[in-house]
Parts: C-alpha cells; sequence; structure tokens
C-alpha cells in the first residue's frame, strides 16, 4: 500500500462515518420528540452530509480515477463502505439515537482536535471547521445525557439500554491497521490510542453525572476496516442510493 | 356585549394601518379567526415536512439531500414561528395540537397527496411553495402583528424553497427520457391541487367582506390564484412542461390566462379527511407526538430537580 | 405529570458587535441551557446573530394598552429632555 492509497482508504472511512450518521440523524427529520429538537437533529444532520460531501470530494480527488463525492457515495456497496459500525446502527428510540451521537461526537470530537493539526492541508482545513461543529454536538448530546440518565426512571432505564446496546461497537473506533501505521508516519493521522485516552476519560465523566452505569460488555464488535458491517447498512445503503442508480449518468 | 365604540377604534386603527398588538383590545370574532387561521397555518408547515421528508433519504445526489434537509428543516422552524405568533392570543401549543391531533383543526389539503418520485420534490418547491408564498406575501401586510411578522420573517427565508424546486424540474426536464417523463407526471399530479389550495373561489368562501376589513383576509382567493397561475404558466413553458389543463388559454385582451373548471368536489373531499395520505400524515404526527412524550417529560423532571438544587444552595 | 410542550423563553439576539439584543421570537425548552441551544437552532440558521439571550416568558412583566397614557404622555410635554431642545450659537464645538 502507497501513500495515496492509504490517505484515499483513511478519507472513506471519515466521510463514509459522517455520511452514515448523517443519514440516520436525518429519519428523525418531521418526527423528532418535540420541535425545537426536531430543529436540532436537522441542524446536525445537515453539518455530518456537508461533512461528508466535503470529505467524499477529497478522497476522489486523492484517488485520481474522475470519480466524484456522488459516485463514491451512491455507487459503492455494502463492502465497500468503511464507515464504523457504530454509525450505521438504526435510531430506535430518542434514548438510544442519543446515546449513538454521543458515544460518536466524543469520538469525533477528540479525533478532529488531532485532525486540525494534520500535515495534509485540506484534512486540517476541513478539521478545522467540523471541530467547531463537532464542539457544538457534543454540547447538544450531552446535555441530553444528562436530562435522560437522570432524568425520570423510564428515561433512564431506555438510556441505560442504549449505552449496553451500543457499547460493544465502541472499541472498534481505536483499531489501527496499516493505513493508519502509514499516515501516522507522515503525520497526516494521529495516533487512536491518544483519541482513545481523551475519550474515555470524557464518556466515564458524563455518565458519571448522567448516572448510567458502564457496561461491563467484553463482547467487541469490528470490521468496518474491512467493509464487513451489520445488516443494517445494506438496507440504508439500498434506500439511500436507488435513484441515483436507476438512472444511470443522470445529472440532478 | 362587545362595545360598539371598541369596535368603531378598533375599526379605525386597522383603516389606518396601525398593526394590532397583543394585549390590545380585540373583537373575540377576530381572534378566533386569527387562531384557526394561523394555527391552520402552522400545522400545514409541521405536516408539509412528512411528504418532503420522505425523499430526504433517498435524494439523488449529496448537495440535494443537502438542499432539502435545509428545506425541511425551515418548515419546521415556520412553524414554530407561527405557534409562537398563535401563542400571543392566548392559547397554548399544547392545544394547539391536541386540536391537530383530534382532527378538529385543519391544515393545507395539499399535503395529503403523496410524493411518488424525486420529482415530486421539484414540483412541490416550484408549485407548492411559489403557491404559498403569494398568499404569504399578502398575509404579510395584514393586520394582526404577531402574525404579520412571522410572514415577513417566512417569506424572506422560503424564496429559496422556491427557487430550489424550480431548478430540480428544470436539471430533469433538460435530463434523460426518464427524468422527462418523471417531471411531467409530477406537474400533471401536482398542478391541480396546488390551484387547489388556494381556497374556494371567492362565490363559495362565506364571511369574506368583514375579514377583509379587518385585514385578516388580504386578497380574495380568486385574485391570487389568478397572479399565481399568471406567473407559473411561462415558467412551464420556458423549460418545456405542458400545463395539464386542456382548456388553459391566454387572453390577449385581460392579460390574464383562463384556466379549466377546478374540480371542487375533490377539494373538498380531500379537506373533509378522504385524501389518499390524510390517515397517515395524521397517524405519523400522533406517532412523534406519542413517542416524543416522555422525553418532554424527563426534560422536565431533571429541570425541577435541578432548580430544586438550587433552592437548597 | 400533564404533558406539555414545555415552557416558553422569550428569545433576544444581537445581530452585530456594538447594537443592542432585538427581540427574535420564542421556543419552547425544559431549562436554559436546552432554550439557548433551541434558540440558536431557530433563529440563528442563517448567521443571524453573534450573541443570545433567553429569558423565561414568565418571568417578563409588561405594560399594558391601558396604561399607555399614564406611562408615556407625560414625558411627551418634557422636550428639555432632548438635546435638540437647547439653541446653541453657531461656531460652538464639541457640545
Amino acid at each position: 500500500m502507497n501513500l495515496q492509497e492509504a490517505k484515499f482508504e483513511y478519507l472513506l472511512r471519515l466521510g463514509d462515518s459522517s455520511l452514515i450518521i448523517g443519514h440516520r440523524l436525518s429519519e428523525w427529520c418531521g418526527h423528532g420528540p418535540i420541535l425545537e429538537e426536531d430543529i436540532a437533529l436537522t441542524n446536525i444532520a445537515l453539518d455530518f452530509v456537508g461533512n461528508a460531501t466535503e470529505l467524499l470530494n477529497y478522497a476522489a480527488q486523492v484517488e485520481g480515477k474522475e470519480r466524484n463525492e456522488d459516485d463514491l457515495a451512491f455507487m459503492r456497496d455494502e463492502r465497500e463502505y468503511r464507515n464504523l459500525l457504530i454509525t450505521e446502527q438504526p435510531n430506535c428510540d430518542y434514548a438510544n439515537t442519543i446515546a449513538r451521537q454521543f458515544l460518536f461526537d466524543t469520538y469525533m470530537f477528540f479525533l478532529y482536535e488531532e485532525l486540525k493539526s494534520s500535515q495534509d492541508k485540506t484534512i486540517a482545513a476541513i478539521a478545522t471547521k467540523t471541530h467547531k461543529e463537532v464542539t457544538y454536538h457534543l454540547r447538544h448530546t450531552t446535555e441530553w445525557m444528562y436530562r435522560l440518565g437522570d432524568g425520570t426512571a423510564e428515561s433512564h432505564e431506555r438510556l441505560q439500554n442504549g449505552i449496553n446496546d451500543l457499547w460493544m461497537f465502541t472499541s472498534e473506533m481505536f483499531d489501527m491497521d496499516e493505513v493508519d501505521t502509514l499516515l501516522i508516519k507522515e503525520g497526516i493521522a494521529p495516533d487512536l490510542n491518544k483519541v482513545k485516552a481523551g475519550w474515555e476519560k470524557r464518556v466515564k465523566e458524563v455518565l458519571a453525572e448522567a448516572t448510567i452505569e458502564i457496561p461491563t460488555t467484553l463482547f467487541k464488535q469490528k470490521g468496518s476496516r474491512e467493509g464487513k458491517h451489520s445488516e443494517h447498512l445494506g438496507f440504508l445503503l439500498a434506500e439511500m442510493q436507488y435513484v441515483h442508480r436507476a438512472h444511470p449518468g443522470a445529472k440532478w | 356585549m362587545e362595545d360598539q365604540k371598541q369596535i368603531e377604534a378598533f375599526e379605525t386603527k386597522i383603516a389606518s394601518g396601525v398593526k394590532i398588538e397583543p394585549k390590545d383590545w380585540m373583537p373575540e370574532a377576530y381572534r378566533k379567526q386569527l387562531i384557526r387561521m394561523m394555527s391552520q397555518h402552522a400545522h400545514s408547515e409541521i405536516v408539509g415536512m412528512l411528504p418532503e421528508g420522505n425523499w430526504i433519504t433517498r435524494a439523488p445526489s449529496l448537495r440535494r439531500k443537502a438542499i432539502l434537509l435545509a428545506k425541511v428543516q425551515d418548515e419546521a422552524g415556520h412553524g414554530l414561528y407561527l405557534y409562537s405568533a398563535t401563542e400571543t392570543l392566548g392559547i397554548d401549543r399544547t392545544e394547539l395540537l391536541e386540536q391537530l391531533h383530534s382532527g378538529k383543526a385543519k391544515y393545507s389539503s395539499i399535503f395529503n397527496y403523496p410524493t411518488l418520485t424525486w420529482a415530486d420534490i421539484g414540483a412541490i418547491g416550484w408549485l407548492v411553495d411559489g403557491a404559498a408564498i403569494m398568499n404569504q406575501t399578502a398575509l404579510a401586510r395584514g393586520s394582526y402583528g404577531p402574525y404579520s411578522r412571522a410572514m415577513v420573517r417566512i417569506c424572506k427565508e422560503e424564496s429559496f424553497h422556491n427557487r430550489q424546486g424550480y431548478e430540480i424540474m428544470m436539471h430533469l426536464s433538460q435530463g434523460t427520457e426518464e427524468q422527462k417523463a418523471m417531471a411531467q407526471d409530477a406537474f400533471n399530479r401536482w398542478w391541480w391541487p396546488s390551484i387547489m389550495m388556494l381556497g374556494p373561489s371567492d362565490d363559495q368562501s362565506p364571511n369574506s367582506d368583514q375579514l377583509m376589513r379587518w385585514k385578516v383576509k388580504m386578497e380574495s382567493n380568486d385574485a391570487i390564484r389568478q397572479r399565481f397561475i399568471d406567473r407559473t404558466v411561462p415558467q412551464a413553458d420556458f423549460i418545456g412542461l405542458k400545463v395539464p389543463d386542456k382548456d388553459m388559454k391566454f387572453n390577449e385582451a385581460t392579460g390574464h390566462y383562463e384556466h379549466g373548471p377546478i374540480n371542487w368536489e375533490e377539494f373538498f373531499d380531500v379537506i373533509k379527511g378522504n385524501g389518499p395520505c390524510n390517515a397517515k400524515r395524521l397517524k405519523d404526527r400522533k406517532e412523534a407526538d406519542i413517542k416524543g412524550r416522555w422525553v418532554r417529560e424527563a426534560a422536565m423532571a431533571y429541570a425541577n430537580k435541578r432548580m430544586k438544587e438550587k433552592e437548597v444552595a | 405529570m400533564n404533558d406539555t410542550q414545555l415552557p416558553v423563553w422569550e428569545v433576544f439576539i444581537q445581530a452585530n458587535p456594538g447594537i443592542a439584543h432585538k427581540h427574535a421570537g420564542n421556543v419552547h425548552a425544559a431549562d436554559a441551557e436546552m432554550a439557548l441551544q433551541n434558540a440558536r437552532d431557530v433563529y440563528s440558521r442563517r448567521n443571524e446573530g453573534i450573541s443570545i439571550w433567553v429569558v423565561p416568558a414568565a418571568a417578563i412583566t409588561a405594560s399594558s394598552p391601558e396604561d399607555q397614557g399614564a406611562f408615556f404622555e407625560p414625558s411627551n410635554d418634557k422636550p428639555y429632555r432632548h438635546p435638540t431642545f437647547y439653541k446653541i450659537p453657531e461656531g460652538v464645538k464639541y457640545l
């Protein structure tokens, strides 16, 4: 694997995660628990879709095979997608969504903080913009973690269930392979152990304040680095891609 | 009994262009009519999110996905502004939503039609938002301060909705044969409902006189409809779409387009709840409300706990 | 517990540095932080502001239209409160 290939792969990992979690959030549009929250969730979804567009656009440039961001988003199959497993998990109830967003937002917050100083200027620029957005997302989801965790007995139970269900998808966020090793050496990507330290500390603090227990699940799901996903992704992509694929070469 | 003098003073104020504000005296009929109209408008924005929201997850490009998300989000915002404005008349949002969910309050008939293809998103932005803007620009000059201010803000934000819809239709019309057919089909299905959504014709619209005098209604339905048709037909011609009305013709003498007969039976039928999607739309809204209930309760419970802690400290 | 749409908070937005916060509308929220975030999401989707205040609507006391005479008319006959009331000879500076 050369540097170009590693960078393309890495950009897909970042871009796909944003695209897929943005897609999940956009499913809430029109169905939120209160009008104001409907607007807030859509705002966050928009940030993710915007971020994904920039990253996939850059990925296509790096690849240099005359593909664009839409080709990458709409013409790749499940096995070619590199999003983290946690991002494709369905919305379930609102507590589950908040749990997923919180675990992922915290990851993104620490990851993009590191990416701001990437030696790749384009990645650094995207990360600088995105980090501001993520800071807000994290503030939003953290407040909801407190409200649901320490709200009513029902909301507490729902949130605890959400965290329990999703916990097994968190460890793969910090897995590293050849791609990471190559990019770390070039100062393009950060060592995920550093991101992990920040993530663990913050998650512990917030869960404690939200009166939520840290799950003891030892069972860990992984595979997104090789495009091995949960069954949910196929359905999501079928929905997302069908219009685009039904009209090959059409402009929209 | 309302004092005749109060009514006269109220009407003089309106005639001279002064806005009525929430704490000002107003006839009960004025308040009731405004609550009915404004809440109907607010509900329309919220229910209107559903047919378009349908397509967010299927938008054919990333750019279109972002635009559609932003547009549907704006509609939530507009619903919110309108509920706020309605609340100034002494009714709260909880009650307004109950009226929607029980079927007591109405919303625009147009949102009871299904969005079947991507071209429907173009047709809605172009036609439905186009018709709505026409109506709202008039309402921005209305007499009730909070409603008029909400309308100004909404009109400002909505001009992009209309344009993005037309842009979608333009791209489709210049696209592949399938895309062209998709655009024409969507136009065929949305044209008549868009014309109807501007309300029954003037001879079937009761108590318009008083509402016009009170500047609750600014223009007759037929006048707004005529303006909408006059502006839209040339836009359709420009991108090669055929208006699905065999009687449509331009009258050189009046400078207006003349349309064929409108199927008012269908309109009243949809209003009554018999449209293709009435049941589905209401079910979706009620479900969101029921699923949101424990969330709202948790938020209040948490806020109350924190408040108590503060009091102790 | 009664289901509600949460309490109302009035929103004031400062559009640019140096000018006053202006009433923008309101939002429903359970607590101050939620009100602040909702106000941001609802009223500054198009970069309308640099600073936001939220105030519980219940904490605002407003004058009523009947107070208009007693509250505001007395100042109508006190033009000496306005700088233009005073005649200053031409040529005098910095006044």
